[in-house]
């Protein structure tokens, strides 16, 4: 077994688990695979096409659900995916990523009825996934208002406003620090989740519409300023998420074993071999969200022997929802609960242990108990939440840390829109931030047009 | 247990569950497999004259409609009758008598409308010692344009005639297998009952097409590009046969009339309700063609456990019991007040009830109460139709609550007196029979 050592990073001893390529294609695959036109007939049955529907209501899209169900039932899924598409572009990545059952599903009244929702996920899928693999466009662009829209970012957020502004005949010139589009679609979500490089496909999809031009290695507040932004063109968007990340505080945190979740799942959504991919042999994971749900399964299923997640507080406080805990332990993740960390413990110069204290919960408030435990492992993972790191130089109105936009999304600065993660009040969910991107869209439209 | 056997006729069998005439009784080999599985008795397919048979297309003869999950809801059919030589069915007819003699075996015949086609057949059929004969006089298609089925069973005067025919020329027990392919049902179940008929057994199939292929334009099922009608049967005819057998169990001329239920049977509960309007037995088709022989185990384990439970020994002590409740329009109490109600227990939400009333109906359930999702009726509003029961995919959580004697019909400002009476007697029908002044 070939032993890497990481460039860059916190360069530490870490090696690849020596899976075969078998192995991780099976590991990696879909976590809920497609229906197949049969399985989607039956479950497109089982929608009781409600009114008001409690599905939609849920869903920050806000997509007409029992519509597009009751099109796939009638054979209609073209039109299907055209009403998901209407409200939702990225319409087919949020029926892979969305935690529907903290959504539409979980608002589904056959939730009520028997415990059972619409599968309304999969059939999102069904639907946009008949209508991409044509090749075919939802929509077709209004003629051309000769207004120009810059939009910073090529995340959900980002992608979402341009395609909406495309639509509306805006020409729009998009800003993408990396060299791929897609934000954290292409370099965050679980890789079974987007399997078959669907992230890049959609982003392809979407910006297929015309009329949206992008520059990629092109960073706010390093090689581009929002001045000349507001100068250039008509409107702004910034869909930029957030690009910091929480420290824990601990001595020898920055040192070699310690490593923030987020870099090492872009590491693994751009490996091209994740079976050369490093992995610790036992990791500790500390959070309590998707990220640190996603980097222990995928560690695990990398080859990890140990997995632990150690999260501060209570199990009922945890942001992962019971399914997506469920499926870490499915996948033999421990999750240790009233746990923080307090010290890192070396050996050699190399990660040995996490110490952690046990805590309890006091009027919300996380206080130690002064009791301490070991958690011997070679690698530590940060997953405690990331951080908007200003790239404007100051020049809007932040709350809590994060860019305070209104129901419109229009920030304090006049002509500049921003959604998506950077935006404070937001839910951090993919669905969400295209919604950002949809309504800024519509305000930037009728402020131009107005 | 309760006795499930029945007399029609004089025609014993264990059960009131016989097979229709259709594919499911067109030979030997089928039939044998139906009584092994417990079938009470089976309608024959319909013989032809002697000679050369009938051709059947060799394409599609079926098409459908489903509901929810592909479930069967309606099928049509382009078949006519048996394709079997006549010899061969009539050796099978006995040999089939004489080794399940608990079992009815009656044989239905379709010949042109002549007597002495009906005479030389019935001597035929006799010879089997089948129980008694079936007259098609309802398949809609293909036979009818030769002047035979529903083309005989639309004219009653040749119903009658060949009906008194076949009464004159065997001592077997005549069944007329009547075509719903009429406007008044009554007309040719009196005819058969002039004509002598022992019985009358309905529906056969309604004329039908089921779809149109949107790629081809042709009706389904299609026959090299083009379709014709066909007959319609399955779940879906059950309320139209019902209704024609109520007619005929509650005319005055044909009151009293041996009925077999036909059309739609696919449960217990179907063939009861059948039964309850009359009937004293019940054929099968299409819940055979879709589930096989071993339905009837339902039918039958249903049938008793209900009768059981009800304390009926037999169907003699429910036959014909609905029949004096089955009343003309201008007959009904319309002092009699409902008010749906909606359990909020067994409520999921959906709002199913509210638009349907709400956009069709009568404005009478809300869809909110304090910005929250709440689905209640309006008593004010409601005029008791009973939409809103039969849109709401729960069953029990609407129910018809009938208004007590004494009580304010809150929409009218009514009181509910307790009191029958129907619109003969009402002020606004400028018939109405007027009190003496
Ligand atoms: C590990 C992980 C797993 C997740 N899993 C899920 C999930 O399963 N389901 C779900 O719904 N949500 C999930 N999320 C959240 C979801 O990914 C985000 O809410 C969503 O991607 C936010 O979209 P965005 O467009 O606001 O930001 P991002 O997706 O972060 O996109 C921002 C884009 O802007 C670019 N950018 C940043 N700064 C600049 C700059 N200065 N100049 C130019 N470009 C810049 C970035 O390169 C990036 O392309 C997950 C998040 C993480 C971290
Ligand atoms: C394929 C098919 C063929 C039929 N052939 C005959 C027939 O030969 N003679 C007849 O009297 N009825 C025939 N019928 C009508 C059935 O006997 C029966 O009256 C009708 O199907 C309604 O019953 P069901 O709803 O249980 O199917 C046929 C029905 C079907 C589906
Ligand atoms: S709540 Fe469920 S049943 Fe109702 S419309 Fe939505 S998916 Fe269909
Ligand atoms: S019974 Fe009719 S009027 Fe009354 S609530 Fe139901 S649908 Fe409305
Ligand atoms: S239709 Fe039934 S379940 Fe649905 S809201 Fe109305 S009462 Fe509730």
């Amino acid at each position: 077994m070939a032993l890497h050592t990481r460039k860059g990073g916190s360069g530490r001893a870490v090696s690849a688990m020596g899976l075969s390529k078998a192995q991780i294609a099976a590991n990696f695959s879909d976590l809920h695979p497609p229906l197949d036109a049969h399985e989607a007939r039956v479950e497109s049955d089982r929608c009781y096409f409600c009114h008001d529907a409690p599905c939609m209501t849920a869903c920050p899209t806000t997509i007409d659900i029992p519509l597009f169900i009751r099109e796939i039932n009638t054979g209609n899924p073209d039109g299907a995916a055209r009403t998901i598409f209407m409200q939702n572009i990225l319409g087919g990545m949020c029926a892979r990523v969305c935690p529907t059952e903290t959504l539409c599903e979980q608002a589904c009244v056959r939730n009520v009825a028997e415990g059972k929702p619409v599968k309304i996920g999969l059939l999102q899928r069904y639907a946009t996934d008949h209508l991409m693999e044509q090749k075919r466009q939802p929509f077709a662009r209004a003629k051309a208002t000769g207004k120009r829209v810059a939009v910073v970012g090529a995340g959900p957020a980002g992608l979402a406003c341009a395609h909406r502004l495309a639509l509306h005949g805006h020409a729009v010139e998009m800003f993408e620090a990396r060299k791929k589009p897609g934000g954290l679609n292409e370099y965050g979500i679980a890789a079974y989740k987007a399997t078959d490089d669907f992230a890049r496909r959609e982003a392809a999809y979407v910006m297929g519409v015309g009329g949206i031009k992008v520059n990629y290695g092109k960073a706010l507040g390093k090689n581009l300023k929002l001045e000349k932004l507001r100068r250039d063109f008509d409107a702004v968007f910034l869909g930029v998420g957030l690009q910091g990340v929480n420290a824990l505080g601990l001595s020898g945190e920055d040192g070699p074993g310690v490593d923030d979740a987020v870099d090492y799942i872009a590491e693994l959504r751009q490996a091209s071999d994740l079976t050369k991919l490093k992995v610790g042999k036992k990791i500790a994971v500390v959070g309590g969200g998707m990220t640190a749900i996603d980097i222990a399964v995928q560690s695990k299923l990398l080859g990890a022997e140990e997995v632990m997640i150690l999260y501060r507080r209570a199990q009922a406080k945890m942001g992962a929802s019971p399914f997506e805990q469920e499926l870490a332990k499915s996948k033999g993740v421990v999750i240790h609960h009233n746990l923080m960390p307090v010290k890192v413990k070396k050996k050699a110069g190399r990660m040995a242990a996490l110490i952690c204290e046990r805590t309890t919960e006091r009027n919300g408030k996380v206080t130690g108990t002064g009791k301490r435990v070991e958690f011997p492992c070679d690698v530590v993972f940060k997953a405690i939440g990331q951080t908007y790191t200003d790239p404007t130089g100051g020049v809007l109105r932040l709350e809590k840390g994060r860019i305070l936009a209104d129901a419109e999304r229009r920030t304090s600065l006049p002509g500049v829109w921003a959604g998506g993660d950077c935006v404070y009040g937001g839910k951090d969910l993919t669905v969400a931030s295209v919604d950002d991107g949809r309504r800024a869209a519509d305000s930037i439209h009728a402020a131009l047009m107005g | 247990m309760a006795n499930l056997s029945t007399n029609f006729l004089g025609i014993k069998s264990p059960n009131p569950f016989w097979l229709a005439s259709a594919p499911p009784t067109d030979k030997a080999y089928n039939v044998v497999r139906a009584f092994q599985a417990g079938w009470g008795g089976v309608v024959w397919k319909t013989l032809g004259e002697a000679g050369p048979p009938v051709v059947n297309v060799s394409g599609p003869r079926y098409g459908a409609i489903w509901g929810a999950d592909r479930r069967l809801l309606g099928l049509n059919n382009i078949e006519l009758i048996t394709d079997r030589d006549l010899e061969i069915n009539l050796q099978e007819i006995k040999q089939v008598k004489r080794d399940w003699k608990d079992r009815a075996v009656v044989v239905s015949l379709m010949v042109p409308c002549q007597e002495d086609s009906w005479k030389a057949i019935l001597a035929r059929v006799e010879e089997t010692e089948a129980d008694g004969i079936e007259l098609n006089f309802g398949c809609p298609h293909g036979m009818s344009e030769r002047g035979m089925g529903a083309a005989v069973g639309q004219v009653p005067e040749y119903i009658e005639m060949v009906a008194r025919w076949c009464k004159q020329n065997t001592r077997m027990p005549v069944i007329v297998k009547l075509t719903p392919n009429i406007t008044d049902i009554r007309y040719p179940a009196r005819a058969a009952k002039k004509g002598g008929a022992d019985a009358v057994s309905l529906i056969n199939t309604i004329s039908s097409i089921t779809s149109v292929n949107l790629d081809s334009f042709s009706p389904e099922p299609s026959i090299d590009g083009k379709g014709s009608h066909g007959g319609y049967c399955g779940p879906a005819v059950k309320p139209i046969a019902l209704n024609m057998v109520a007619e005929i169990a509650r005319d005055a001329e044909t009151r009293g009339l041996p009925i077999s239920g036909i059309g739609g049977v696919t449960t217990w509960r179907d063939a009861a309700e059948f039964i309850a309007l009359g009937c004293g037995t019940v054929q099968v088709c299409t819940a055979a063609m879709t589930y096989g022989f071993k339905v009837v185990q339902e039918m039958i384990d249903g049938l008793s456990e209900w009768m059981d439970r009800k304390g009926h020994r037999s169907l003699a002590d429910f036959q014909g019991r609905a029949v004096g409740n089955v009343t003309d329009w201008q007959y009904l109490n319309l002092n009699y007040v409902t008010k749906a109600h909606i359990d909020q227990e067994l409520c999921i939400k959906c709002g199913r009830c509210h638009i349907a009333c709400e956009d069709t109906s009568h404005q009478a359930i809300t869809a909110e109460k304090g910005g929250v999702r709440h689905f209640e009726v309006k008593d004010e509003e409601c005029v008791g139709c009973n939409l809103c029961v039969n849109v709401c995919p729960v069953e029990n959580c609407i129910t018809m609550v009938p208004m007590r004697k004494g009580a304010t019909d809150p929409r009218t400002g009514r009181k509910v007196t307790g009191d029958y009476g129907n619109w003969t007697q009402h002020p606004n029908n400028p018939m109405s029979c007027k009190a003496a002044e």
